[in-house]
């Protein structure tokens, strides 16, 4: 499959939505421009399955190379893996997901669809992207309209929050930038491939890994950089918060693996022990943080905090199990927590009001929405069945193949997390859905279509992962395999 | 030589003097309104700007004072696109104003003084065609007859130009003194390390900077920015400071290549010192064209980043991020000249809500703000991209560090601007602005000038190919 149809499909479907006019034109257009990436993201899957079946065992398959600026030598080379492909199966389906659940967007409806699509090009290019320039050009292209989704059509502190998240954002890929130039000038290349072959004088990586580390580690909010994330989400209209936690985070953590981790693994062996430090703490702090919450959308920004930890803490030791676990938990997270926003935004636009307290006995009303928060909140604690339990286990258990003393407590601490977890989902839950009704809440209405399809698909994502596992291990182990490689060559060395 | 070449080396040059001769008759001939004349001098300027692509030749004459070749022709291309399009911009005000013949005199014997300087082989061509291209600009700066701001920015520029001029000569009186020649090459091979000449060096590029008004010789550019008229100002932010870093990079590389161990780190500081200091003033301005003023400040220390490369890198990013510049700068001066020519305002606070009345001009001065912050797609993100690329090449890590994170002090303020054209409520928006023709052809040049120059490379890989290496 030609890979590049990922970028050319939202810039049509983008395009479309320019050209239409009225709402129902614009949705309509910006509903089919996802489903055909989506279609598209399933295709991939197939082919990608029949080449690994046909005996294929090259890293990257379908990768292509255009130069771009030869006299620099930037490609824009493109291709994917296993864990890039589980990375676009996401993104697709939470923009799905997205434009349903912003069916009656009334404000400057063009221009919102148009930037959600905009942001879900962005993240394509970066799943797909070989070459450290083009990764950057789409990182960056889908910073902006997060700032303009926040600004324009969020509540609250809006303002506020859409600087802060566009300005620690950009701070982020500054701090990437400063490491790709070093990398840059160490390989004289920008391609990704090429430079893991090369293995980095040791120097080089151990100045540099700290840049592209925390470059890419603001956009997965680790600790102490999260700030970010709670003003973000909780401004964000209900598509964009989806958005932020379903995608823009994960540029981080996947940028985290497949920048710096695979192309300095020396790097990452010698800092690794800060990693951990930083992902407890973003663990423990993240789910005590949670408790102390009143309104529905910061309880689960806090909560994404701490779950993104678990990816980084997966990153960080170092073991094929534990990065399986990680881009696991990247892939669940995803789709948990934009079900999460996706709900909190129904219950939202019907009883206008988000806090914990105000609310109670939805079940009776809306059954269905109830229903959706109860299995995103079993889902965020880790209940089996769903992809948390998968995806939490795997980090564990890849965890504590790792020896050394710190990291054991690193790993036993992480998983007393899990008790806080359930404190603050089942308090919450309790309170918002159980319990006797207000009067003013008593005549409202359950989810529509729309709705109801984009949780539908949201929730088969999280309960095929959590079901049958094997299937995204399958699919992802090749290309957490070749990371693997890069990280043993690393210890030899030593 | 044949009199046939002598032409064609000398036509971009030759044009521009038609066109000033052509004016001046229409001036001597009988009263004619302004719209006839406008549309007039925007199509002998796009003549102009057409002449220049043809006929490619490298030469020098005048004994060796005028040399030209692609690279050069290529810098006066741009120039010439600059002008035309800050020609087309200014229709809306001076469609009313009574000088308008006098106005392109002035802006087009300036642009002439720099064609020479930018061709100039030998010091003395050098400085008779940066004092050609700066008195007339003084006058020009004072166009706005009734302002009185407009005549305070006129002696400021004057001042200053003179100032920067008299360390320009300084200089290159201590430089005649110990190499005992004027000429560019030969002047290359007799200078050393001796403490005169370093001295020497030190005020040449003090008049340099205060040309392109780099930190700490910017005091002058907000207030001549803010009091000039609009068309002056985007003349003397882009036309002017890119005429002057066109020279200042063959200077550098050519003529004080074996003092590069020592203008690296001068580059440098400087360069960190304006992008500094340019930020932080830029966000706390108000007013449209003072902070537009400030931020070219800062893009001037961006620039001498990239100076900082190796000479082709160097070259090749730093007029490729000039060309962008045009395309971005002039996009968004060319909407706040609308807005100031139709409304009479010029605050940022006055922009609020300006998305609900002008959804076009909003986004042309979005894009226009995103380029010049350095977002893709648009161009400014490759440029500003090659030059830290070019500057980080000798390993300096900690400065490129330092100014990555300026740009997002410098996303902050462009995004205030964004923000309040999209999100804040305003009581009294600016009305709905009919945009005139000219204006319209012209930011749709600027807005494709920004989308193509960066996502499509044969423009770098152009400029690249024409780039000196040594």
């Amino acid at each position: 499959m030609n890979l590049s149809l990922l970028i050319i499909l939202p810039f049509i479907t983008a395009m479309g939505i320019l050209l239409s006019t009225g709402l129902k034109q614009v949705r309509i257009v910006a509903l089919a421009g996802s489903f055909v990436q989506l279609g598209a993201a399933i295709f991939l899957l197939i082919q990608y399955w029949q080449e690994r079946s046909a005996g294929n065992h090259s890293p990257m398959l379908f990768d292509v190379t255009y130069v771009w600026f030869a006299a620099l030598h930037i490609n824009y080379h493109i291709g994917v893996d296993g864990i890039s492909i589980a990375m676009i199966l996401l993104t697709a389906s939470v923009v799905v997901a997205g434009i349903l659940v912003s069916w009656d967007m009334e404000k400057l409806h063009k221009e919102f669809f148009f930037l959600l699509i905009l942001l879900s090009l962005g993240a394509y290019g970066f799943f797909i992207s070989l070459d450290l320039f083009t990764l950057f050009f789409f990182l960056e292209i889908a910073v902006i309209p997060k700032f303009l989704l926040i600004g324009i059509w969020g509540s609250g502190k809006k303002e506020y929050s859409a600087m802060k998240l566009a300005l620690m954002l950009m701070a982020g890929t500054a701090l990437i930038f400063v490491g790709l130039m070093g990398v840059y000038y160490a390989a004289h290349s920008f391609d990704i491939m090429e430079i893991s072959q090369m293995h980095l004088p040791i120097e080089v990586q151990k100045f540099f890994f700290p840049f592209a580390f925390l470059g890419f580690g603001i956009f997965a909010a680790l600790f102490p950089f999260h700030t970010w994330v709670p003003d973000g989400h909780a401004s964000a209209p209900t598509a964009a918060s989806m958005f932020l936690a379903g995608i823009s985070m994960k540029l981080g953590g996947y940028g985290c693996l497949r920048v710096a981790t695979f192309l300095m693994p020396d790097a990452a062996h010698a800092y690794s022990w800060i990693i951990i430090l930083l992902a407890t703490i973003a663990i423990i702090y993240g789910a005590f943080a949670t408790m102390m919450q009143t309104d529905l959308k910061y309880i689960n920004a806090y909560s994404s905090i701490s779950h993104c930890g678990f990816v980084i803490l997966g990153i960080g030791m170092l073991t094929q199990t534990s990065i399986n676990g990680a881009v696991i938990q990247m892939v669940s997270h995803g789709l948990m927590t934009a079900l999460f926003f996706a709900a909190i935004g129904m219950i939202y636009s019907r009883t206008h009001t988000r806090m914990v307290a105000q609310l109670g006995g939805l079940l009776k009303v809306m059954p269905f929405i109830s229903t959706l928060f109860v299995i995103a909140g079993l889902c965020s604690l880790g209940l089996p069945g769903f992809s948390g339990f998968v995806a939490e286990m795997t980090v564990f258990m890849g965890s504590w193949q790792n020896p050394d003393t710190l990291y054991r407590i690193a790993t036993i601490l992480a998983c007393a997390s899990i008790v806080v977890t359930a404190v603050y989902i089942l308090r919450a839950t309790g309170k918002t859905i159980m319990g006797p009704i207000s009067n003013t809440y008593s005549h409202l209405t359950d989810a529509t279509w729309n709705e109801k399809l984009a949780a539908g698909i949201l929730v088969a994502g999280i309960v095929l992962i959590g079901v049958a596992p094997f299937l995204i291990n399958q699919l992802i182990v090749p290309g957490t395999e070749n990371i693997m490689l890069q990280i043993g060559k690393a210890i030899t060395i030593k | 030589m044949m009199l046939f070449d002598f032409f064609i080396l000398l036509r971009q040059e030759l044009m521009i003097t038609a066109i000033i001769f052509l004016l001046l008759f229409i001036k001597l001939g009988k009263e004619r309104n302004n719209e006839t004349i406008l549309l007039l001098v925007n199509i002998f300027l796009f003549v102009n700007l057409a002449v220049g692509f043809c006929c490619n030749t490298e030469g020098a004459i005048f004994s060796g004072m005028f040399t030209t070749n692609t690279l050069v022709v290529f810098e006066k291309n741009i120039l010439n696109l600059a002008i035309w399009i800050i020609s087309m911009q200014s229709y809306a005000w001076l469609k009313t104003h009574k000088q308008v013949i006098e106005f392109y005199l002035l802006l087009l014997s300036s642009l002439l003084g720099m064609f020479f300087m930018i061709s100039s082989g030998n010091l003395l061509m050098f400085y008779l065609g940066l004092e050609m291209s700066t008195i007339p600009l003084a006058a020009a700066a004072n166009f706005d007859l009734a302002k009185r701001q407009s005549s305070e920015a006129a002696l400021k520029l004057i001042i200053s130009s003179a100032f920067s001029s008299g360390l320009l000569l300084f200089g290159i009186s201590f430089i005649y003194g110990t190499t005992g020649t004027l000429v560019f090459s030969e002047m290359a091979t007799q200078i050393t390390n001796q403490p005169l000449q370093l001295f020497a060096f030190i005020l040449l590029f003090s008049g340099f900077a205060f040309k392109i008004s780099a930190v700490p010789f910017h005091l002058w550019t907000a207030d001549v920015y803010e009091g000039a008229p609009v068309a002056v100002t985007s003349f003397l932010s882009v036309v002017s400071k890119a005429a002057v870093v066109f020279v200042l990079v063959s200077v550098l590389y050519t003529v004080f290549k074996s003092l590069s161990e020592v203008w690296y780190n001068i580059v440098f500081l400087i360069a960190l010192l304006t992008i500094i200091v340019g930020n932080l003033f830029a966000i706390r301005q108000n007013n449209m064209k003072r902070f537009l003023a400030f931020s070219s400040i800062a893009q001037v220390g961006f620039i001498l980043i990239g100076i900082a490369g190796s000479s082709q890198k160097g070259t090749a990013s730093v007029i490729y991020f000039l060309l962008i510049y045009v395309f971005s700068n002039l996009a968004a001066f060319g909407v706040v000249s609308l807005v100031s020519a139709i409304k009479g305002k010029e605050n940022i606070s006055d922009y609020k809500a300006f998305y609900t009345t002008n959804p076009m001009l909003a986004w042309v001065l979005t894009i226009a703000l995103f380029s010049l912050a350095g977002v893709p797609p648009t161009a400014g993100f490759f440029g500003k991209f090659f030059l830290l690329l070019a500057g980080t090449e000798k390993g300096s890590y900690w400065p490129i560090t330092i100014a990555a994170l300026n740009m997002v002090i410098s996303f902050y303020y462009y995004l205030r601007v964004v923000k309040a054209m999209f999100m804040d409520s305003n009581e009294q928006p600016i009305g709905k602005i009919v945009i005139p023709g000219f204006s319209k052809i012209a930011l749709f040049i600027c807005v494709i000038g920004i989308i193509v120059t960066g996502l499509f490379s044969w423009i770098y890989d152009y400029i690249f190919s024409l780039s000196p290496s040594f």
